[in-house]
């Protein structure tokens, strides 16, 4: 009996061998056959050559996270065979060209079976060279004996723009390529993929686009940048924009540029964000704390890599979590948030906003590699545009400022420590504020009383942002005796292991970071073995929880290669207390 | 509503010393403002760090002092979230052309709308006395013991070779020339260098006032052409003897807001936030389908 709807694909070449718009469209082509896919993008930081791929994960439930078992490679060169065929389980299949030159032997004789199509030949037969690749996911879909159609429908609507001679071509190519590896291969292969009639439309999204559509939504208007993966596709999704939602982009001459044009923008009342990496945010470290202490909101968006310094500049990590809890100089409030998911990261994009004006400090929202760029079958409704508030806090409306008459203080003390915002350019509220400590009007002062006071009312908004924080997110049985504690973009693997716990193990995952919540920390975990499992080396979400609460992190699972923990990989660590 | 000098009054009293250049700066705004037919409420002032970039402190109009070296990304960021503001920066040679070099060459040629104000006193004041990039060769200060090794940079120069579209310098002995020269800068389409000299009375005895006097003189009472960059360039490069003051070039190239689509409707800091339509949703969504 043949497994139904429930395989990964993996496609792997070189850089420019078409591997991510490859991966895109057939990962297309099954989210509208009604199947729900996770795509996990590896690459290397060069634009020719070296070994990348695209790794798509098939099933009928909705999927979180990849796997390490591959039913279906296709090698466009020999070192991904090489590097990839141990991944492929007994009985899966290697579809490859003929003139790779590849040794049938060595794969047959590891209980793989050896799927040859003579990959180039179709495409020239039927198309030209350049729709190899077409003919390889036409060759993946015979075997596993999907509906061609299904293909044929994304082949057409990606090769639109290039006429119809082009789409011609490439669903001869596909359709060829399709009947060559179904007559030969698909009746001894055992997993195959079936349409889920009735199945509603969903949507395959990145986190970094879901990221850039939320601050959209939340009413972002300016977003300076400078390109940085895995940041880079959040300025390009609004550049794109541009015109038809009236957004300003600044690709900006460096990070620092980046983010004080973003403050500028704050400033004077729009909704301003930049979004970088690790390095780059090391250089907008000490704009930070300007918006800090001039009360200036900020949205600063933070992809990390791995690193330190340039790392790995491609891949992931979750190491920066103590350094934007703490950059810049002295102390000044801000709020950290890191999705976990698609859906979170369209949350943060309008939340942050609405969270940057009421508190009016910086609040940074932390992504990684895998997150930014993992594709994902979404539902429509969980992108939730109906949920979307902007909401600006105490900005003064133009109401507010006509009947002002005494003269504005722009930092006004408060019990909240949040005091009325005016923009510039009314004439009942002209003022200026400063870097330096200021009393408040924003006139500079270094009065002792007034700093005090200037100190507490600023930090006294990190008090008030509690109202705001939500406790982690508990998944599974809340008594189960293992807790594993995660935060950002692990939410997806962890899941999954706690499914397949069943009742041993339960999820307390940190979306909201800072201010910690602390007594929800505590309820959440309590009782439990607690286990961290995070993407660097020092455990730094442990290292927060033990600083915040009395909870004793009992076991660290950590991985530090730039790659994405697997579930296998986490229950692997797991073995002592299991 | 006719504007008065008056009106920038701040009820704040400078901290600087006594015959710094800084007071000429402070009045030469304020009369160029006024002539510039701008309120306190239409002005933005993007200050550093340094004694200058206090000014917005002393200045009856909106203001925000930062960081040292970045004041011109911040009043970019302002002036592309609202073109409808007057931006200024004013800084020091040491943040303009320390720190802030990189973000003055691409402001410059960016040619985003605003008057940049470099006080440029050749040397570092706040900090007591280290000589500044803009330094003459040789100029001997605690952090240069030895005379300084490299040679000035020149902002003129600079901004002209960078694209700068209105590029002049001044001189804060002389209020009234100042103040006219930033008056033309107020009213420039594009980028506005104004690179002015000024003594610093404590820390700078050799670039002082009597120094100053008896080199400088006026691009104006020549027959300089100011649209004529090359002339522009040479003019640029004089300095000793005899130092040009005035406006060393002047253009008309489109402001860089000018060109942005996002800004067609009028400036996105203004503009009233609303949620998505129904429409617009839909075309999103669509493209991940």
């Amino acid at each position: 009996m043949a497994e139904i709807n429930n395989m990964t694909f993996k496609i792997a070449g070189a850089a420019g061998q078409g591997l991510e718009s490859s991966g895109a469209g057939f990962a297309q082509a099954l989210a509208q056959g009604g199947l729900h896919i996770f795509g996990l993008q590896d690459y290397m930081s060069r634009i020719r050559g070296g070994l990348n791929f695209f790794q798509i994960r098939v099933h009928e439930q909705t999927l979180y996270c990849h796997e390490d078992a591959v039913h279906i490679l296709l090698p466009l060169n020999s070192e991904a065979l090489e590097t990839y065929q141990d991944e492929v389980v007994k009985g899966g299949g290697i579809i490859y060209d003929e003139e790779l030159n590849i040794d049938r032997r060595t794969i047959v004789g590891r209980g793989r079976k050896a799927m040859p199509v003579p990959l180039v030949e179709i495409a020239k037969e039927h198309g030209e060279r350049v729709m190899a690749n077409t003919a390889a996911l036409g060759a993946a879909a015979g075997v596993a004996e999907y509906a061609y159609e299904r293909l044929a429908q994304v082949i057409r609507i990606n090769f639109k723009r290039k006429g119809d001679e082009v789409v011609a071509a490439n669903l001869r190519v596909a359709r060829a390529a399709y009947l060559y590896a179904q007559e030969r291969y698909a009746a001894d292969f055992g997993w195959k993929l079936k349409e889920v009639p009735g199945a509603p439309k969903r949507m395959v999204m990145a986190g970094n686009p879901a990221f850039a559509m939320g601050a959209l939504a939340g009413g972002c208007r300016f977003v300076s940048a400078y390109p940085m993966t895995p940041a880079t596709s959040i300025i390009e999704w609004m550049a794109k924009r541009e015109h038809q939602f009236g957004v300003v982009t600044k690709h900006a001459e460096d990070e620092i540029a980046a983010v004080n044009m973003a403050i500028g923008a704050n400033f004077v009342g729009a909704r301003a964000m930049t979004a970088t990496s690790g390095g780059g945010f090391a250089l907008m470290a000490e704009a930070l704390g300007l918006a800090g202490m001039c009360e200036v909101p900020l949205v600063l968006f933070e992809a990390q890599r791995g690193g330190p310094s340039t790392g790995l500049p491609t891949r992931t990590e979750q190491s920066d979590l103590l350094f934007v809890l703490s950059a810049s100089q002295g102390e000044f409030p801000r709020l950290v948030l890191a999705p976990g998911s698609i859906e979170e990261c369209f949350e943060c994009g309008w939340r942050a906003f609405n969270l940057a004006e009421k508190y009016q400090t910086p609040v940074i929202v932390l992504s990684d590699q895998l997150l930014a760029s993992s594709v994902r079958t979404v539902e429509m409704e969980a992108i939730d545009f109906d949920q979307v508030v902007i909401d600006r806090g105490k900005l003064m409306s133009s109401e507010d400022l006509d009947a002002v008459t005494d003269p504005y203080k722009r930092h006004l003390f408060s019990d909240d420590g949040i005091s009325p915002r005016a923009l510039p350019g009314h004439p009942n509220a002209v003022h200026a504020t400063a870097s330096d400590e200021h009393d408040e009007y924003g006139h500079i002062t270094e009065e002792q009383d007034n700093r005090v006071k200037m100190m507490q009312k600023r930090m006294k908004k990190l008090e008030t942002a509690k109202q705001d924080i939500d406790p982690p997110t508990r998944y599974g049985p809340e008594e189960a005796p293992l807790a594993l504690v995660g935060w950002g973009s692990t939410y997806g693997v962890l899941r999954e292991v706690v499914d397949r716990l069943e009742d041993r193990a339960r999820l307390v995952h940190f979306r909201d970071l800072w201010p910690f919540p602390v007594e929800a920390a505590a309820e959440a975990l309590g009782g439990a073995k607690v286990v961290a499992v995070e993407n660097n080396y020092t455990g730094q979400l442990k290292r927060l929880l033990q600083s915040e609460t009395c909870i004793k992190v009992d076991l660290q699972i950590s991985r530090y290669d730039g790659r994405p923990f697997s579930p296998q990989d986490v229950l692997a660590g797991l073995k002592e207390v299991l | 509503m006719v504007v008065k000098v008056k009106d920038f009054a701040s009820p704040v009293k400078p901290t600087w010393c006594p015959g710094c250049g800084d007071y000429g700066i402070h009045a030469a705004l304020k009369q160029a403002l006024v002539m510039a037919e701008l309120a306190p409420h239409e002005v933005l002032v993007v200050g550093g760090i340094g004694c200058g970039s206090k000014l917005p402190d002393y200045t009856q109009a909106n203001g925000f002092m930062t960081l040292h070296g970045r004041p011109v990304p911040i009043a970019t960021g302002a002036r592309l979230a609202n073109h409808g503001l007057k931006v200024i920066t004013v800084h020091g040679d040491g943040d303009g052309m320390g720190l802030g070099m990189g973000h003055f060459i691409h402001t410059a040629r960016r040619n985003v709308e605003l008057v940049d104000l470099l006080q440029n006193n050749q040397i570092y004041g706040l900090t007591k006395g280290q000589y500044s990039p803009t330094s003459d060769a040789g100029f001997v200060t605690s952090t240069s013991p030895d005379g300084a090794f490299e040679s000035a940079a020149n902002p003129v120069a600079l901004a002209l070779t960078a694209g700068g579209t209105f590029i002049a310098r001044g001189f804060a002995g002389d209020v009234k020339g100042l103040a006219e020269l930033i008056a033309q800068a107020l009213l420039h389409k594009g980028y506005a260098l104004v690179d002015i000299l000024q003594p610093c009375v404590t820390f700078n005895r050799k670039n002082t006032y009597d120094w100053y006097r008896e080199r400088v003189y006026n691009l104006s009472d020549t027959d300089h052409d100011p649209s004529d960059r090359v002339a522009a360039f040479q003019k640029a490069l004089e300095w000793g003897d005899r130092i040009p003051l005035g406006v060393f070039y002047r253009t008309r190239l489109p402001t860089y807001e000018e060109q942005v689509a996002g800004l067609k409707d009028g400036p996105v800091a203004t503009r009233e936030l609303k949620r998505l339509t129904k429409v617009e949703i839909e075309r999103l969504r669509a493209e991940f389908v």
